[in-house]
């Protein structure tokens, strides 16, 4: 390791001026583009949490002899709903060329079509066909499932409804939702699902249930599926979320698919001898008289189901829905 | 000469930081600039910055500790930082007799660069959600430590510190650690210094740029050396002095009996070098291990969708993920509760939340009236709040909420043991008070009747502060707790619809 010391020691080589300058000036520049750094950081304010957007209404404009609700009866599905949206003026009405357009059945079960815990998948698939013939760019079916969404896609057939009708089949993933605020008495802040706040159309397409905590679920109820977070604190004041929830998602189009009823062991149902034929679709834009008509369905009054009382108090429809423009075809 | 100015500048600052340490316990607070070690410290701002895109002004310290490190070089390392301080201390300990034994332990070595992918992976995921340097940070590390063990030892010890004694959760996994990364030296000195610390590793790539160095006077040199035997940095002054490894302490100054080193402005090429030569493929593997540290971290349940009933975090606290991006586990706060409460946790907080504070309202309850853990925290992971905004009180609509209170009723004695205590209604500090009784007239064992008052929650006015927790009777576990549910920052962790808990 020692060595013997050199006699003639060479003096090692100095930095030349140029090289000094190009030294000085690097070293000059990374502790001016720090300060700078350091300056720009100072002025600016933490970055914080996105804030929630407002879901649009989604209503149409509707023109003076516009019919409000129609009501179809008869044993097919598929014709009932043909004929109830032709009653209201066509899928044109509602459904413009190159919109994208979310169909909202209830798939919250993993339950076969004949148990009726699901919207029937003829009625998705009527809607869904209609809105790509209409020239929809996109019709989203989808739903936040209450048991594990692939399967309730699967066993109520709704997955296959919306393939058949040329729609695209959305399943809820939990990064999926975004923060939304609304002007609910009870709720001012929501967790919902991606394709009702990016859609320019939203149909609802409600399965009529008997429900232990609300009476009945149908229209309004159904947009409980579209929320994610901690959703099931919502049934301590169920009827208000309801109504706060049917006054965030204003609908395009709801069709409330009564070709089965459950009328018992709601809303999850599994039983055939809790299901009764209704072999009916109510169509219309407003959701407390669909739902009110609906009630008759489940053999219940509008005094039975206290969520159309705080739906109308807020002002989202009527519930002597025979005061509307009313069409009933069949039967 | 150099060297004992510098060891008594180190000492002075290892004793600033101390003081600091101290002076954070709350009854001390008031108006010291408690964070002022964090701020000179530039990775605490570069956390900072990753995670909320801006700066608190204290941290603007890092400005001017960058810009003379780009200058001077490693200064920080071998004057201020208090973790090498006791670094040195240790190695001077352990110190080998022979000159030449020193020699050839102070070489440097490969292994040496494995801080830099430290500091290249800690900062990626830093930036990707989760601020793990604060696990090697050295002014985290040593707050940690003190905070937590060797100022309640100290304590223990002498009783003149706190009010009262302080206990810190599985603190002893803190202290062996601390200790065993103290240890190192005795085997090759600051290893710590050289190999791990990722602030070590920020002024390294600083001091590439540095523009004065040591230099050895080569008509001097008879190449004996004992430059290099007592080098704190393996920065071979004796060869060519490598400008990111050397910590600056001086000690090559002193060794030289000729003379023969000096610190000089543009010292010559031909004897400095400040290449930092780490291997793309290395440099990349660091990178993509940063990348993948948090999709790997959160694939375990410590972030998922439900929060753990006992991650109890202080008022102001951010939203958990935001926490996590910014927390370096200091322990500042901890220091600071004044009731012994905040805790460095060990599995509450899952497996990235080691060591961040929560609550354990057996040791200490969240004193209503106080803020001080959100006026101590570096980095801002605890919003600053007053005691207004806490409290409530107009402008804000709502108290500050970091958990919510359940009565045990098969341990609560009113309701077990039909017994009078109601302890917890007593001491809870809501106006009107959040628990509260109701008179119930019970029939005894031997068949005769009592009357009790038992006692409720109402969650709306609880603010889950603990002290109800902290002071019931039943002297174990508790017949009132706080679990995390209803807390402000989130908006899933809660029970009741639309009334904020």
């Amino acid at each position: 390791m020692t060595q013997e010391r050199p006699d003639i020691v060479v003096p090692p080589r100095e930095y030349t001026r140029r090289e000094v300058m190009t030294r000085v000036a690097t070293t000059a520049g990374v502790a001016a583009a720090t300060v700078a750094l350091g300056g720009w950081l100072a002025s600016r304010k933490p970055r914080v949490a996105a804030a929630g957007v407002r879901i649009r209404d989604h209503r149409v404009a509707r023109s003076p002899g516009d019919v409000d609700l129609a009501i179809a009866r008869g044993p097919d599905p598929t014709e009932n709903v043909r004929r109830a949206i032709k009653a209201l003026g066509g899928i044109e009405r509602f459904v413009r060329p190159g919109e994208r357009v979310v169909v909202k059945p209830n798939a919250g079960w993993n339950r076969l079509p004949d148990q009726a815990a699901n919207t029937s998948p003829e009625v998705v698939a009527e809607i869904v066909r209609q809105c790509v013939g209409a020239g929809a760019r996109a019709v989203w079916v989808t739903d936040v499932s209450i048991n594990n969404a692939e399967r309730c896609f699967e066993r109520s057939g709704l997955a296959a409804a919306a393939a058949a009708g040329g729609g695209k089949l959305v399943l809820p993933d939990a990064r999926g939702f975004r923060p939304v605020v609304l002007d609910g008495k009870l709720l001012q802040e929501a967790e919902v699902l991606w394709p009702f706040v990016d859609a320019d159309k939203v149909i609802n397409v409600p399965a009529i249930k008997q429900h232990g905590l609300t009476g009945a679920s149908m229209s309004m109820k159904n947009w409980y599926g579209v929320l994610g977070g901690h959703r099931v604190r919502l049934h301590q004041s169920i009827e208000q979320a309801i109504a706060d929830l049917a006054g965030m998602m204003r609908p395009t189009l709801t069709v409330l698919d009564g070709t089965r009823v459950l009328m018992a062991n709601g809303p999850s149902g599994g039983s055939l001898d809790d299901v009764k034929r209704g072999d009916t679709v109510i169509a219309g834009i407003d959701e407390v008289a669909i739902d009110s008509a609906g009630a008759a369905l489940l053999g219940r009054s509008v005094a039975d189901l206290p969520f159309l009382a705080a739906g109308e108090a807020a002002g989202l429809g009527r519930t002597d829905y025979r005061s509307l423009k009313l069409v009933e075809v069949g039967g | 000469m150099f060297r004992t100015l510098r060891r008594l500048w180190q000492l002075l600052f290892l004793a600033i930081f101390v003081w600091l340490v101290i002076v954070t316990t709350a009854s001390l607070v008031g108006g010291f600039p408690v964070e002022w070690f964090f701020a000179v410290d530039p990775l605490v701002a570069v956390v900072t910055a990753l995670s909320r895109h801006a700066l608190p002004l204290m941290l603007l310290w890092a400005v001017p500790m960058v810009v003379l490190t780009l200058v001077f070089g490693r200064f920080f390392c071998g004057w201020i930082c208090p973790f090498g301080t006791l670094h040195q201390a240790v190695g001077w300990i352990g110190k080998l007799r022979r000159a030449r034994d020193r020699i050839a332990l102070n070489r440097p070595r490969r292994l040496y660069d494995l801080k830099y992918f430290i500091l290249v992976a800690m900062l990626v995921a830093a930036a990707l959600g989760s601020a793990q340097v604060g696990l090697l940070d050295p002014i985290a590390t040593s707050w940690r430590a003190f905070a937590t063990v060797l100022v309640p030892a100290a304590d223990n010890l002498t009783g003149g510190v706190y009010h009262g004694q302080r206990h810190f959760h599985a603190s002893t996994l803190i202290a062996a650690l601390f200790i065993a990364a103290l240890a190192l030296n005795l085997w090759i000195p600051r290893l710590y210094c050289r190999m791990l610390c990722p602030a070590g590793a920020l002024f390294g790539l600083l001091a590439k740029f540095s523009l004065f160095r040591l230099e050895r006077d080569v008509s001097r040199c008879t190449d004996c050396n004992v430059c290099g035997a007592d080098c704190q940095g393996a920065a071979e002054p004796q060869g060519e002095l490598r400008a990111t490894e050397c910590l600056l302490c001086l000690n090559c100054v002193g060794a030289c009996k000729k003379g023969g080193m000096k610190y000089r402005f543009m010292a010559s090429p031909e004897l400095t070098v400040d290449r930092l030569d780490l291997g793309r493929r290395r440099t990349l593997t660091a990178l993509a291990a940063g990348v993948a540290f948090v999709p790997l971290a959160r694939a375990s349940d410590g972030v998922g969708p439900r929060a753990n009933p006992k991650r109890i975090r202080p008022p102001g606290a951010l939203g958990e993920e935001d926490f996590l991006e910014l927390c370096l586990k200091c322990g500042a706060c901890m220091q600071a509760c004044p009731t012994g409460g905040l805790q460095p946790a060990l599995g509450e907080a899952g497996f990235e939340g080691l060591w961040t504070p929560v609550l354990m309202p057996r040791l200490g309850w969240c004193e209503q009236g106080c803020v001080l853990c959100t006026q101590v925290c570096p980095t801002g992971a605890l919003k600053k709040l007053t005691i207004a905004e806490k409290l409530g009180q107009p402008p804000a609509r709502e108290p500050v909420r970091i958990g919510s209170a359940f009565v045990d009723r098969g341990r609560c004695l009113p309701w077990a043991v039909d017994t009078s205590c109601i302890v917890c209604e007593e001491v809870c500090p809501t106006a009107p008070k959040a628990v509260y009784f109701k008179l119930e007239t019970v029939v005894t064992r031997d068949g005769g009747s009592r009357t009790l008052k038992r006692p409720f929650v109402e969650l709306t006015r609880c603010t889950g502060c603990g002290v109800c927790e902290s002071q019931c009777p039943v002297a174990d576990e508790a017949a009132i707790r706080v679990t995390s549910v209803g807390e402000t920052r989130s908006q899933r962790n809660r029970v009741l619809v639309g009334r904020g808990v």
